[in-house]
């Protein structure tokens, strides 16, 4: 499988996902840590950001999000806290959670696509965010499903550069935690 | 008072309590040697990194006191892996400290250049990159916080040759607060709910097991295992990782469970109805087939590092905490099982049945490896320690050896790692100068770091080493036999004149071929005080070790010595 078909496969079957958020000192070295704990353990990871938050420079947020199938989550979540520099952890289902994705695709503008693309654009509720006489760079920051379907309405383009960054979540408010 | 970095490096070690330490030296580490000069911990130079990573173990597992190796960067480090790797695997406190190249050529390929954070992060507990001077105290305290706290482990300073050479106002934490580990809590406050659940367990049973894993000896529990034990009248086993935790010559003792353990001591967990795991962690040497371990067995775990829960088998009750806190407070509670006299009928009826067995010795028959330790055992005193490598030698020494105290038994168990024996053999003796200590090894694991002998008579480490030479990886061999119809492999191995290498590195060389040698050569090992001394005992390659629970194989398939067969 290359890499294309792996993620097509993710993304249409239904797996049983699992959003880990955690707090992480902001140290050299965390994300290989985090990485090589996943490695070892077979598990795989459907997505992963890291990103400074709320909590100032001394910390970062790394959302991930994993196949709760492919190994027990007690041991993921374990592991991951036995990581010295791992100094919380949120287990969020995604019924529990709001989150947010964000794509960007900049998209080759004919003149034959120009308006099945707008309309696809509008429907979206996307944003054009560069543009020259040849292309179109759009937006969409959604749920992560709004995302698979723009995704999969741009899939009738030629020669779309497409990238996405990975979930990030909270806690939906009125969750007992 | 402003230091280098090196000199704030072995200050900070002189701060956290080090008073020796093995080591190695090489290009990035060599300002760190400078400042050792004028210091006063003693530093033991080894002759192969392995080796110095294998005695800083021997000293840890002997004196419960952290580990120390200082060792260059790039090739100093890449030797150290495998010390690493075992101590993260039996929880072992080591603070390894390796040389790096500077911090501007780090990731250009420099000479001696190896990403050794990186190569060794799934096996340390934690490991730091020292930054600039300032960070060395509170870097060194937090390496050694970390590495002798919660589950103990091996911790890595990796530490740049120009952060070395920089200056730094020194300092040193007075709290654990200032060594910034938000991340970072060994222990929490025993769950009192969990006791009282695990309380009624124990009051229920009728063929419960006191399951002792080596967390028994790493929280130093014995006197409250012995204590709980003899009160509740429940019988002991102890793992490999465990030997010493409770004195074999205890009537409540059935032994070693496991691949090679005693016919009673496996039977007796399959059998049971509670199993009360203090320290272990279910290693497949110990479980077999694990759908088939203990079947009828409700189980209680204790241990300090919660990820062992469920890990390997469902637990009814999961005490988080050491293994002496958890045992004083159950103890309070003077849960006890009602009777155990049938259950004490059934056990004794499998010691009398199947005890650890060999077959006497032959005249002109090469030596009976497990006699050779037994004969060992009886002209030592007691506290002696014996540190093993790993193959038969190892699972002989576990068996026949009788083990009174803690600490006194060092093995390589989570990683079996060949080449162990010889040096934590040493690192106990500089940790217990005053105590006899013996490495019992094979002729194929001693060459793998026999160049220690010569570390161990330059620094006056006087050890006894015992070969067991059967001229074969025996270990590997019996596998063979049993397992590939007798198709051998590579595991022929014919002996090297061991008694000319221990001379030529200025040790005691000693030729044991009969029983009379045997004893002789014993004899005289015990009277030299002032070298190192190696016996070369010649064994016989025919003998194997019993009972034995094929890998993969159910516990009640438990195989035991060919005389206990078949009636
Ligand atoms: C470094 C390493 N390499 C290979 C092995 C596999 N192995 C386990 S036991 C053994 C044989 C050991 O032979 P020897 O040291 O002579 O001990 P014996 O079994 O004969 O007592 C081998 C090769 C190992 N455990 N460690
Ligand atoms: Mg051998």
């Amino acid at each position: 499988m290359n890499s294309h078909e792996i993620i097509e496969e993710v993304i249409h079957t239904p797996v049983r996902l699992h959003i880990l958020s955690v707090k992480v000192e902001n140290k050299p070295g965390v994300l290989m840590r985090i990485a090589g704990l996943f490695t070892r353990r077979g598990f795989n990871i459907y997505s992963l950001s890291v990103a400074p938050s709320e909590l100032g420079a001394r910390f970062s947020r790394v959302t991930i999000v994993v196949d709760a199938e492919s190994a027990p989550l007690e041991q993921i979540v374990g592991q991951l806290n036995k990581l010295i520099n791992v100094v919380e952890i949120s287990d969020l289902s995604p019924k529990d959670a709001v989150e947010r994705e964000l794509l960007i695709a900049t998209v080759p503008t004919h003149v034959d696509v120009r308006t099945p693309l707008l309309d696809i654009i509008a429907t979206a509720n996307a944003a054009i965010i560069d543009v020259d006489s040849s292309a179109v760079t759009i937006m969409l920051a959604g749920t992560p499903s709004a995302c698979d379907d723009l995704e999969r309405e741009l899939e009738a383009f030629a020669n779309v550069e497409l990238y996405r960054t990975g979930r990030v979540a909270l806690p939906r408010l009125g969750t007992p935690a | 008072m402003q230091l280098t970095g090196a000199q704030a490096l072995i200050k900070s070690l002189e701060q956290a309590g080090v008073d020796v330490m093995f080591g190695y030296p090489g290009g990035a580490i060599l300002p760190t040697y400078d400042a050792l000069l004028d210091s006063s911990i003693r530093h033991v130079l080894v002759r192969h990194e392995q080796g110095g990573g294998h005695m800083a173990e021997g000293f840890a597992l002997a004196t419960g006191k952290p580990g120390v190796l200082m060792i260059t960067s790039g090739p100093g480090a890449t030797n150290a892996i495998t010390p690493i790797a075992d101590a993260y695997l039996d929880s072992v406190p080591l603070v390894v400290i390796t040389g790096q190249v500077s911090t501007s050529v780090m990731g250009t390929d420099a000479f001696q250049e190896a990403p050794i954070i990186g190569i060794t992060a799934g096996i340390v507990k934690h490991s730091y990159l020292v930054q600039s001077a300032d960070e060395i105290p509170r870097v060194v305290a937090a390496a050694f916080y970390i590495a002798t706290t919660g589950r103990p482990g091996p911790v890595l300073i990796d530490f740049p040759k120009n952060v070395s050479l920089e200056t730094m106002e020194w300092y040193w934490p007075s709290s654990v607060e200032e060594l910034d580990l938000p991340g970072y809590q060994p222990e929490v406050a025993l769950d009192m709910d969990a006791v009282a659940a695990a309380a009624e367990l124990i009051n229920q049973a009728e063929r419960p097991i006191l399951y002792v894993g080596g967390g028994t000896i790493k929280s130093d529990a014995s006197k409250e295992l012995m204590a709980f034990a003899e009160r509740t009248g429940m019988p002991v086993v102890t793992t490999l990782q465990a030997r010493g935790a409770f004195p074999d010559s205890h009537e409540q003792h059935l032994g070693m469970p496991g691949m090679h353990g005693t016919y009673t001591a496996v039977t007796a967990i399959q059998q049971s109805d509670l199993l009360i795991s203090l320290g272990a962690r279910f290693d497949d040497r110990v479980t077999g087939k694990v759908s088939t371990f203990a079947p009828h067995a409700k189980i209680i775990h204790v241990d300090i590092d919660p990820v062992e829960f469920n890990k390997i088998k469902k637990v009814n009750v999961a005490i988080q905490s050491n293994v002496a806190t958890a045992l004083s407070a159950l103890d309070k509670t003077g849960t006890k099982p009602k009777n155990l006299e049938v259950w004490w009928k059934q056990l004794n009826a499998w010691r009398e049945e199947f005890p650890l067995f060999y077959e006497a010795q032959e005249e002109g028959s090469p030596l009976r490896p497990q006699m050779v330790i037994e004969a060992i055992n009886k002209s030592s005193k007691p506290g002696t320690i014996v540190s093993t490598d790993v193959g038969q030698h190892q699972m002989y020494a576990s068996q026949f050896w009788k083990f009174e105290e803690p600490r006194t038994w060092l093995s390589s168990g989570g990683a079996g790692t060949m080449g162990f024996g010889l040096p934590a053999a040493m690192g106990a003796k500089v940790g217990a100068p005053d105590t006899t200590v013996w490495a019992i090894v094979g002729d194929g694991g001693v060459v793998m770091t026999i160049q220690e002998l010569l570390a161990a008579s330059a620094a006056g480490i006087n050890i006894k080493v015992c070969i067991l030479n059967n001229e074969f990886l025996g270990m590997v061999y019996q596998w063979q036999q049993l397992v590939y119809d007798g198709r051998l492999s590579h595991v022929a191995l014919p002996s090297p004149d061991f008694v000319k290498i221990a001379e030529g590195m200025h040790c005691v060389g000693i030729k044991a071929t009969t029983e009379a040698e045997m004893h002789a050569a014993i004899k005289q090992a015990n009277e030299i005080n002032d070298r190192p001394v190696v016996i070369d005992f010649r064994t016989d390659a025919r003998e194997n070790v019993w009972p034995m629970v094929h890998a993969g194989a159910s516990n009640d398939d438990i195989i035991v010595h060919p005389s206990q067969r078949g009636n």
